[in-house]
């Protein structure tokens, strides 16, 4: 107990923040991978493939992801599959993500403009082709903005990891006051530290927006 | 492995559920209505051609968004005990709840009085309007029916985030959840019950926002189509 805040634990705070860094990149790979499918497969012709795809994502959007996170890790151990906290809390960011990255991507390919579907149909191009040389390379360019202010939400919602035992900024915040109890101050610099974290990326999101109010692509209005 | 579900054993815990979910929507509704005035008055305020209140009104909100919802309650908790100020823990959740959202309602809102055509507010002008007629009529409800279905989805966001609050103990659904599985050793079908839970609150606070809809904007359910 007592003592102030020093330059060792700085650094384990400092430890804490690469950690959180981490997480939210390994969220952002594994829910980007699955956001890609999920979205793919929301706007897929085959009609039961959208309706289970709507469904997983309105399920996970309708749930909190503190409770997935507790899910994944008190839950699964409590029925046979135990799991470390890093890939509990890896696996619930995961699904998270691929939810809400999903649905946004899926409105990003959608707004591309329909002659540029149609165009490719009459190119006689494949579906794949139509997709990878058409369609995702203007969808990117849409997508850009917003996926880096999702990349935001990753970063504060790694803080729930702490919850589950994993020490990422937040639980180091915790671990800190419980030896110095000074809440206010341990708390204060946290918040400073996402704060710098996540401030660029929001600023960064912003500006790509105003930029890409200005399309190079023209739309064909037909 | 066997893998045995025992799902009576927590059903039959009913009403400790009922009662977190009510409490969690209280913690919703009263953050959503505190932090709807906020998000107005904030909107307003960043609007404002005063330099120092626009810029108050813009450090709130992006420190805010720019921080997460787990460290804010801390602050909130941590903050009033070390002012010593004692509050209950609901009490300190809901605040810390609208101080969170009133920032996202302030950002939804001030894009939708930014939507505002200008040659709307010059017609009222015209038709000789005082300030206030003008930006209650033309530039607030407007505004606000503009984003209604973005603030839908921040306040269901939002009753989906109380769930953070649980680590205060405040008694909404997830911490009854955690309280139900360390006395039943049922983490999983528990958690899974308490997922169900919040999809039907969430799907719950869609229709209420829906309904709520037709009766504060009747142009809308007359027309059928957003402005």
């Amino acid at each position: 107990m007592g003592g102030s805040l020093n330059a060792n634990h700085l650094l384990f705070l400092g430890h804490g923040a690469l950690w959180t860094i981490g997480l939210s990149l390994i969220a952002f790979a594994g829910g980007g991978i699955a956001a890609f499918i999920i979205a793919l497969c929301r706007i897929s012709p085959n009609r039961a493939v959208r309706i289970v795809t709507a469904g997983y994502v309105q399920l996970i959007q309708g749930t909190p992801l503190l409770v997935i996170m507790f899910l994944s890790y008190f839950g699964l151990s409590a029925i046979g599959f135990s799991i470390s906290p890093l890939a509990a809390a890896g696996a619930s960011l995961t699904v998270y993500v691929s939810a809400y990255l999903g649905e946004i991507w899926r409105g990003c390919i959608q707004a591309v403009p329909k002659p540029q579907w149609e165009a490719a149909e009459g190119l006689a191009l494949t579906k794949a082709e139509r997709m990878t040389k058409v369609i995702l390379p203007q969808a990117i360019r849409i997508a850009t903005p917003p996926t880096v202010g999702f990349m935001v939400q990753i970063i504060k919602n790694t803080s729930l990891a702490s919850v589950v035992g994993f020490v990422e900024l937040a639980r180091a915040g915790q671990i800190i006051n419980n030896s110095l109890f000074e809440p206010f101050l341990t708390y204060s610099v946290i918040a400073v530290i996402y704060f710098a974290l996540c401030y660029p990326i929001s600023r960064l999101s912003r500006r790509l927006e105003r930029r890409s109010g200005l399309p190079r692509i023209k739309p064909v209005t037909a | 492995m066997n893998l045995i579900l025992d799902f009576p054993a927590i059903l039959e815990r009913w009403p400790l559920f009922l009662d977190g979910a009510w409490l969690t929507l209280q913690l919703a509704l009263i953050a959503t209505l505190l932090g709807g005035v906020i998000g107005v008055v904030g909107a307003m305020g960043r609007r404002s051609s005063n330099a120092v209140l626009s810029r108050i009104c813009t450090i709130y909100v992006e420190g805010i968004r720019n921080t997460p919802l787990l460290v804010q309650i801390f602050l909130v908790y941590f903050g009033l005990a070390s002012l010593g100020l004692k509050f209950s823990a609901f009490t300190v959740a809901a605040a810390a709840l609208t101080i969170n959202v009133g920032a996202y309602t302030t950002e939804i809102i001030r894009a939708g009085f930014d939507a505002v055509p200008r040659g709307q507010i010059e017609a009222a002008e015209g038709l000789a309007l005082s300030r206030a007629q003008i930006y209650w009529n033309v530039i607030l409800w407007p505004g606000i029916e503009k984003v209604y279905p973005a603030l839908t989805s921040q306040f269901v966001l939002l009753m989906l985030a109380s769930s953070v609050t649980s680590q205060i103990s405040a008694e909404e659904l997830t911490a009854v959840a955690n309280y139900v599985q360390s006395d039943t050793y049922r983490a999983f079908e528990t958690y899974i019950l308490v997922a169900i839970v919040y999809v039907i609150l969430s799907l719950i606070m869609r229709a209420g926002f829906w309904a709520l809809g037709l009766v504060i904007f009747p142009r809308r359910r007359r027309l059928g189509t957003p402005l």
